[in-house]
Order: structure tokens, then sequence, then C-alpha cells
């Protein structure tokens, strides 16, 4: 369940109430979020649209712990982001968030295999342990026979499903997607966006996903649009009831 | 350690910079090897000094020299030991450039009052019982080809004509960096072939205390004793007296100080500037690592770690390759023991990484303070 007009939904994951998020630009100050609203319960496949500069990626920087409020709280898994220190929420965003840029954002030195074993590094799982649970991210993203290919060496597809190898490998609550289709064409956008798919469909991964494109939008089950700070919910092709 | 492979992946990234980089610390380290070892060349005779020896000379200067009836008079002063002397001889062997000391010594008590000069005792007997033979320095015989029987001429300055010696013993310093490329003989010898100013005269007296820390006390009774006398003295400690010939050569430890410095702010210049280009060409990676969970401080210790590794492997291998030729400088420096000392090759480690630590911390610091959201707004 989605809900966006501020009242409480049971077992939320994600639950941001009076969101404010003022920036400073010269003597300007621009108002992105006004008093945003949102409940997100686990599993769910979450699009938010809207024009450039509307604060989609501000959103999402703020509910993966990149940036903090002006005002308002944001609260995940019940800990509350904005009370906590920076080192914390660095701690937490380890544990609990999956990051899939629009640029992928690979490590050109790592392999797809060192890219994705990035995370586990913080963990305290053993190099066997670690070795094991890459190779099953790397797997899940069908780039089993690529772990040792630097990213010079894949396709803008196949980069990209190796940073949401890198987003799952540590299994986090939720995946924040920034444009993942952004950067790719028709067939590989389609790619992409089948294997997120599968991910909430198969896996309940609770995905949150900022995008441009409508047919990537549709995929989702509940589309968002930020209009003046606010969200307002359209419903998607793969909505639930 | 898990971190290790990241850390090497990125100085992987630019291989010819790292490169660079590592060898411009290998011949920074090298240069200051070579500079620590030929302070210690002119510096040794401080470093091996006795604590408990005085040196006295002729309060004239060193070149005037004393009676030899000063021994018996100095054996009987409180506080004294055992008394040696010797004569400095100044000959040159086959040709000018084949410059060693050479000294006329008293063979009867030369070898007790210098323990740290290990000679078998058959062949100071050898020495001992013949009066042309003379003694002389592993590293001296090195160098000439030198071994026992052997007849050496040298061509005396000070005292004209030509000197044959047979070598019947050969010496071994006990520590690290003991001279071992002297020539010892008999002053009995030079006294019988000497013209008749010096005769009954030597160069220098070396005596040794019954305590070290009445070293001073001695020294002053000593210079006391022969006071308004032909022959006065001037008494110091053995390392006083190092040190004070050291410096006749001009401040060596001043030069060396001052071109290591120069070489070494060079040093953190270069690789901090090398270090800043290398973390601001990967910021958006910084950006990322930190969103995937990596702390501040975990960021600052990558990006040191990566520029203290190579002022480590840079320094080692400097240091090595310095500690490696010295020996060889030994052999090209006739009169001169060029030894790197280990204290000084642990001690240009610890510099090599400090200058590494020195040179990342600015560029770690920067990515330490990266905010993720800006950094990432500049893709």
């Amino acid at each position: 369940m989605v809900r966006v007009d501020g009242v409480d939904a049971p077992e939320t994951l994600i639950q941001v109430r009076n969101l404010d998020k003022r920036y400073q630009r010269g003597s300007e100050e621009i108002h992105v979020l006004q008093g945003l609203n949102l409940d997100v319960t686990p599993g769910e496949f979450v699009a938010f649209m809207g024009p450039s500069g509307s604060g989609k990626t501000t959103l999402l920087n703020l509910l993966g712990g990149l940036d903090v409020p002006t005002s308002g709280s944001i609260t995940v898994a019940g800990d509350e982001l904005t009370r906590m220190s920076a080192a914390k929420l660095t701690r937490w965003r380890a544990r609990h968030v999956g990051f899939i840029f629009q640029m992928y954002n690979l490590l050109p030195v790592l392999t797809a295999f060192g890219n994705v074993e990035l995370p586990l590094l913080l963990t305290k799982l053993n190099r066997a342990q670690r070795r094991r649970q890459v190779e099953t991210a790397l797997a899940l993203v069908g780039l089993a026979d690529r772990m040792d290919h630097y990213p010079r060496q894949l396709s803008g597809g196949q980069e990209q499903r190796v940073a949401i190898a890198r987003a799952i490998v540590a299994d986090p609550s939720f995946l924040l997607c920034d444009e993942p289709t952004g950067d790719l064409d028709r067939a590989s956008a389609e790619e992409i966006l089948d294997l997120l798919t599968a991910l909430a469909k198969e896996h309940g991964k609770t995905i949150l996903m900022v995008t441009h494109d409508p047919r990537a939008a549709a995929r989702a089950d509940h589309i968002l649009h930020l209009d003046k700070g606010v969200l307002v919910e359209t419903a998607g092709e793969g909505a639930r009831p | 350690m898990k971190y290790l492979g990241l850390v090497l992946a990125n100085l992987r990234r630019k291989k010819t910079r790292t490169l660079l980089t590592v060898g411009s610390f290998a011949v920074a380290l090298f240069l200051f090897g070579l500079l620590a070892a030929i302070h210690f060349a002119f510096y040794q005779g401080i470093e091996v000094a006795g604590v408990d020896r005085l040196v006295v000379i002729n309060r004239v200067s060193i070149i005037q020299p004393l009676p030899v009836s000063y021994r018996e008079r100095l054996l009987q002063m409180a506080g004294v030991q055992a008394v040696t002397s010797a004569n400095w001889f100044g000959g040159v062997y086959q040709d000018e450039r084949n410059f060693f000391p050479q000294f006329a010594v008293d063979h009867e008590t030369y070898r007790d009052m210098f323990p740290e000069f290990v000679i078998p005792d058959q062949e100071w007997a050898a020495f001992s019982s013949d009066r042309e033979g003379c003694v002389v320095g592993a590293a001296l015989a090195q160098r000439y080809g030198w071994k026992l029987g052997d007849r050496i001429p040298i061509r005396g300055t000070i005292f004209p004509g030509i000197w044959e010696f047979n070598v019947r013993a050969i010496y071994r310093g006990s520590r690290p960096g003991d001279d071992e490329g002297q020539f010892w003989f008999r002053r009995d010898y030079l006294e019988e072939r000497a013209p008749q100013w010096i005769k009954g005269l030597v160069g220098w007296y070396t005596v040794r205390v019954a305590d070290a820390d009445t070293a001073a006390a001695v020294a002053r009774a000593i210079d006391d004793r022969f006071a308004n006398s032909p022959f006065e003295t001037k008494t110091e400690p053995e390392r006083a007296f190092a040190a004070s010939f050291a410096k006749q050569m001009g401040n060596i430890q001043a030069l060396i100080l001052i071109i290591g410095g120069v070489v070494f702010f060079t040093l953190l210049l270069v690789t901090g500037n090398t270090q800043a280009l290398a973390v601001r060409e990967r910021t958006t990676e910084l950006a990322v690592l930190k969103t995937v969970g990596f702390s501040d401080h975990l960021t600052l210790l990558l990006v040191l770690a990566e520029s203290t590794l190579v002022a480590l492997v840079g320094g080692v291998a400097g240091i090595l390759a310095a500690k490696l030729v010295t020996p060889g400088l030994t052999q090209a420096l006739p009169g001169f023991t060029v030894y790197l000392p280990t204290a000084d090759l642990l001690m240009g480690v610890a510099l090599a990484l400090a200058v590494g630590v020195a040179a990342g911390i600015l560029p770690a610091v920067s990515a330490m303070r990266l905010r993720v959201v800006d950094a990432l707004r500049r893709v």
C-alpha cells in the first residue's frame, strides 16, 4: 500500500511526514518539497515522476539518507533518519538502502565482482561468504559469466545490471533507483525494467524509482507525481488494488 | 586487509603515475641513505668512540708531539687504568690516491686499549715478534688484495724513504661501522729509522680511565699535571676529540641536513600534488563509496593508505638500494668507512612514511568531507 495523504498506513516500511526541503541559491530560496507525506508498505514498486527540478532526486536523496530535510520526519523500518548523526546515517544506509544510478557509477578499476562486493566489505562476512553472496547476486542479474569483466568490457545494460547486483547484494530494506534506464537504449531499458519488476514481484523488494520515462513508470505498482512540492498518486500498469 | 584490493586497484588506475611516484620516493630515500652513510663516514669516530677513553694531545696542535716519557707519568695518575700511544705516519702506498691512515703504535699496549678491533692471538703474536710487522684492517686488506705474509712498501712523506712492512695480522671490527681501513705498525720500528727530531716523541696518547664517570675530572687533572711544561696537553674524551676532528672538515652535518630537507620537501610537494590530482579525478567514485556506506573516516583512511603504501614501497626500495651500494663506496673512498646504520635505515623508512602521510592528508581530508549529494550532482 502507498499513501500520500498523511494518514497512517498499517505496517509501513517508509513513513514520511510533513517533509520540507529548501535550498538557498544565491539570494533566492528554493522551496523544493513542501509538507510532503508518504507511506510505503514493504514489497511495493513505486515510481516518482515530475518535471525537471520538481524535487524527485532530492526526495530520493532524503529517503536514502544522503541529504537532510529542512523539517519533517522520515522513518524507515522504525528508524527515524532525521535524528541520526552523519556517522550513524552512513551505517544505516549500508544496512538498509541499495542505490541504482542513471550512469551506473561502477568503479572502473574493479571487476564486476569487485564492484558488487563493495557493500559487503562493510559487513563482518568472511571472504568465502562474500564470494558466495556476490556470485548469487550476479547470477540473479544474469551476469554470472561476466564477474571478472571490468566495466569497460561490458555494455551499458550489463553495467546497469552489475549496479543492480551491487544494490541488492547486501539484501537492503529497499532500493532507490534514480533514472535507472535513462542512459540505455530501449532493449536494454526493457531488460533492466524486467529485472526490477522481477525483484519486486518475485523477491518482494521495495523499490522507489525516479523516472522521466512513462513506459518505465508504468511498470511500477504506483506512480506518484511531484507537483508543487507534494506527491499526487496516479495508478500504474502493475497497480495493485 | 579486506580493503587492500581496493587500495591496490586504485593505485593500478594510472600505472605510470604510480610508478613515477614510487620512483620519486625511491630516489629520495636512496639519496637519504647515501647522505646518512656519508655522514657516518665523517662522524664514525664519534659513533664508536669509547666512553672510558681520553685522548691526550699537545695543547698547541695535534701535529705537535708529546714526550714518550709522559706514558709513565700518566700511568701514575689517579683514575688512569691504561695508556697507549701512536704516531701519524702519513705514507703513500703506490699512488697518492691510495689514501689510508697509518699509525705507528705501541705494540705492547695498543691492542688492549681498543678491544673492539678483533685480532687472532696467533697473528698478534706474529706482529709483536716482527719489528717490521704490520696489522691491517680487513677492508683495507680486501681493497688491495693483501694477505698474511705479504710485504708492503710504503713511501714516507713525513719520514722519508721507502718503508717495507710484513702483513702479520688482519683485524676486524666487532661492531657494524667499526673502521677496518687502518694500518698499524710498530712504533719501535719508526723510532729506529725516523730522523732525530722525532725520536722520543709520540703523536698522542690514549688513556683509559677506571671509571667512565670520572673521565672529565681525570682529563682536567692530566692537563693540570702538565701545565706550564714545555709540552702542555689538551685532554678530551675520545668522543669529543672525534667530534672536533670531524668539525675540521666543515659542517658536513648541516650540509647533509639542508640537502635532505630540500629533497624531502620537494618530494612532499610533488607527491601531495599527485595525490590531490588522483582524488579530484575520482570524486564521483568516492561519493559512490560513501553512498553504499563507506564512512567518512574509512574514506579518509583509504586515500591515506594509497599515499602511504606508495611511500613505503618506494622508500624501502630506495633505502635498500642505498644499503647495497655503500660497501662499494667504502671501496671507492679510501680512508672512509661508508656504512648505513640500521637506525638510519629505519629512520629513512619512517621519514618516507611521514612524507606519505603528510602528502595524503589534505586530499584525504577533502575526500572525507566530500558531500555525496554535491558530488553526484556534478556528474
